[in-house]
């Protein structure tokens, strides 16, 4: 089967990981990194043999075939972009918090979104927590669900800090709209500890169904979890669910897979992992003839 | 010496973990409405953990914060309403919602190393119209160093004073000292301090604060706070005076009210009791307390055994919910 070309806008550190990740793809191949400076991303791609310009977007326009985009910038770029993008018959898959298309959690909702011309990546702990709550959900209802994601400080760039809100909002709109929880709440705390502690996030669920059992519950995660692990593979329950009359309480831990990223950073890894899934199965419906 | 010091009142902030955050708009409108007419310059109301605060990790407000913050803006007729905002939990949106109620400044809260996660929201404060503060939190886990550059980042975000928190009441009066003095020689704004009663020093340090250049202190009525609670209001008015500085505040009737108004409110008596000795001595963030109680209970373990597990995970302010990870680990041994 011949790969499906794709492009990574911004070659930062999420960008560079998206890029390592697409090297291991056995459906996407790395057809170029753009920017919009040259900067030590841009050169890393470049002595990698991929083809690299900063151009920014342009650079993708120009580039036939080019069949899918990750837009690994800010929010603002993605929003020039993305019509652009849309024009030219690209499809973005959006890491920014933009959200010009609809929020994309692999396990849960992506094949219902494999025509759109634009995804949304959510958010790290989105990506880490929202499976969760929809496994709650789907066996015990869900009136409301509160995640709590806490990541290294190391591993919160320059633009997680400029942009809390988006992410507490962003989250909980997305544990809401994919989650299935009728009222979303999301908490992201920073821990700067020494070595960086691995990315820590606690899922609290009021339930619905009075007569659910634990163990109805914990099956439903565990499903969840085995779908997990096929992109995430350091996604671990590290306290397994536990029920107190109408709320459940579960914790899970990330670790990324160290592709560029260092494996504490199990947040960057979790929504780039998803991303390329995405992408990966995207690039199956193309490559079978679709449009 | 004629040194004005500004005291801030978190009775209805801090001293809400102590209530298990079940303020009324009753005791709210009563208290606000004392600690104006007491001449109280700053009246700081919110969730215990900030805006948005409630919610499983930090227990839910009895009565949503924002009609709290209204009723307390009613009968608040010189003093400024202040929230408490800890990014990660509270937002913009819910900062513009407090404003609309009546509040006038914002405390922006950040762990120590990581003040640069409120830009966004002391901005927004600003283009509010609203008194920004930069609130750093666990102090006690940064050197006085750290602490300064931490505190001229908020200060370049348009703090209008740095508040330095002993928010595990952890710190000697030394550390104190070291670190109003690090920051005042590192900023051009006022700096403040903020203590937990954690090892009984709560009045003591925030003493020395004020003796080392810190012109605002916070404190609450009858000491009602996380962990053995916050400095004592009605005590630090006594001693502020007694050693020559100027609050403004009116002594007797800050002590009648926390004898009359607060004393009877109180779920438990306000002391320093094992659980937040181990918090002082471990250097556990206070509000971890009640949760500890709660997790020691249900896991059958010392609550001594968990917070000695939290400070060695290095855990910071907001991670309540590893509370549940610690036990369930220490129980699963």
């Amino acid at each position: 089967m011949k790969k499906i070309r794709a492009a990574v806008i911004g070659p930062g550190n999420i960008g560079t990981d998206l890029m390592y990740k697409i090297f291991r793809s056995p459906y996407l191949e790395m057809g170029l990194m753009t920017g919009i400076a040259e900067s030590e991303g841009i050169k890393r791609a470049a002595s990698l043999g991929i083809p690299v310009s900063i151009e920014g977007v342009d650079a993708v326009l120009k580039r036939e075939d080019i069949k899918i985009v990750f837009e690994a910038t800010s929010a603002a770029a993605h929003c020039h972009n993305a019509p652009l993008l849309k024009a030219a018959g690209k499809i973005s898959i959006d890491l920014t918090p933009a959200a010009v298309g609809p929020y994309c959690v692999p396990s849960v909702n992506l094949d219902k979104l494999l025509a759109e011309p634009d995804i949304n990546m959510v958010t790290c702990g989105g990506q880490a927590t929202i499976p969760i709550v929809h496994a709650i959900e789907r066996v015990a209802g869900a009136e409301y669900a509160e995640i709590v994601a806490c990541i290294s400080a190391k591993s919160a760039g320059p633009g997680t800090r400029a942009n809390m809100d988006e992410f507490t909002e962003t989250t909980s709109k997305a544990i809401e709209s994919v989650g299935g929880a009728d009222k979303g709440k999301a908490i992201i705390v920073l821990n700067p500890a020494e070595p960086p502690l691995m990315m820590t996030n606690t899922v609290m669920v009021k339930i619905k169904k009075k007569d659910v059992t634990i163990e109805a519950i914990r099956a439903s995660i565990d499903q969840i979890l085995a779908g997990l692990a096929e992109y995430v593979p350091g996604y671990q329950l590290r306290v397994p669910p536990i029920l107190e009359g109408d709320k459940v309480t579960t914790i899970v831990q990330v670790q990324g897979q160290g592709d560029f990223l260092p494996a504490y950073s199990g947040n960057l890894d979790i929504i780039n992992a998803a991303a390329v899934t995405a992408g990966e199965r995207i690039a199956q419906r193309l490559w079978k003839g679709g449009t | 010496m004629d040194q004005k010091i500004f005291v801030v009142d978190t009775t209805m902030r801090d001293g809400s973990h102590a209530l298990k955050h079940s303020y009324t708009v009753e005791q709210v409108t009563s208290i606000a409405r004392a600690l104006d007419e007491s001449h109280v310059p700053l009246i700081e109301l919110s969730h215990g953990d900030g805006l948005g605060g409630s919610s499983y990790t930090y227990g839910f407000s009895a009565v949503d914060e924002f009609e709290l913050l209204q009723a307390a803006g009613k009968v608040i007729k010189n003093g400024k309403l202040t929230v408490l905002l800890l990014p990660g939990i509270g937002t913009i949106e819910d900062l513009k919602r407090a404003r609309d109620c009546g509040a006038q400044a914002v405390r922006v809260a950040t762990h120590v190393t990581e003040g640069d996660v409120s830009a966004q929201h002391m901005k927004a404060a600003k283009e509010l119209n609203m008194m920004a503060v930069g609130f750093l939190m666990m102090t006690h886990m940064a050197s006085p160093e750290m602490i300064a550059e931490e505190a001229k980042k908020m200060e370049s975000y348009g703090a209008d004073y740095i508040n330095l928190a002993d928010s595990a009441g952890y710190l000697m009066p030394e550390d104190v000292k070291l670190r109003i003095e690090a920051v005042k020689n590192a900023v051009q704004i006022p700096v403040g301090f903020h203590a937990h009663n954690n090892l009984g020093m709560a009045v003591a340090n925030s003493l020395i604060a004020v003796q080392a250049g810190a012109s605002y202190v916070d404190a609450t009525l009858c000491g009602l706070g996380a962990g053995a609670g916050n400095t004592q209001i009605e005590v630090l008015a006594g001693v502020l005076k007694r050693n020559g500085y100027e609050t403004g505040l009116d002594f007797y009737r800050l002590m009648d009210t926390a004898d009359q108004l607060v004393r009877p409110m109180m779920l438990r008596p306000q002391v320093v009791d094992s659980g937040s000795l181990m918090l002082g001595y471990t250097g556990v963030y206070s509000s971890f307390l009640l949760h500890v109680y709660h997790a020691a209970e249900k896991y059958r373990l010392e609550p001594r055994d968990i917070m000695v597990e939290l400070g060695k995970r290095k855990m910071v302010g907001g991670q309540e919910d590893m509370i549940v990870d610690v036990a369930y680990q220490l129980a699963s041994k």
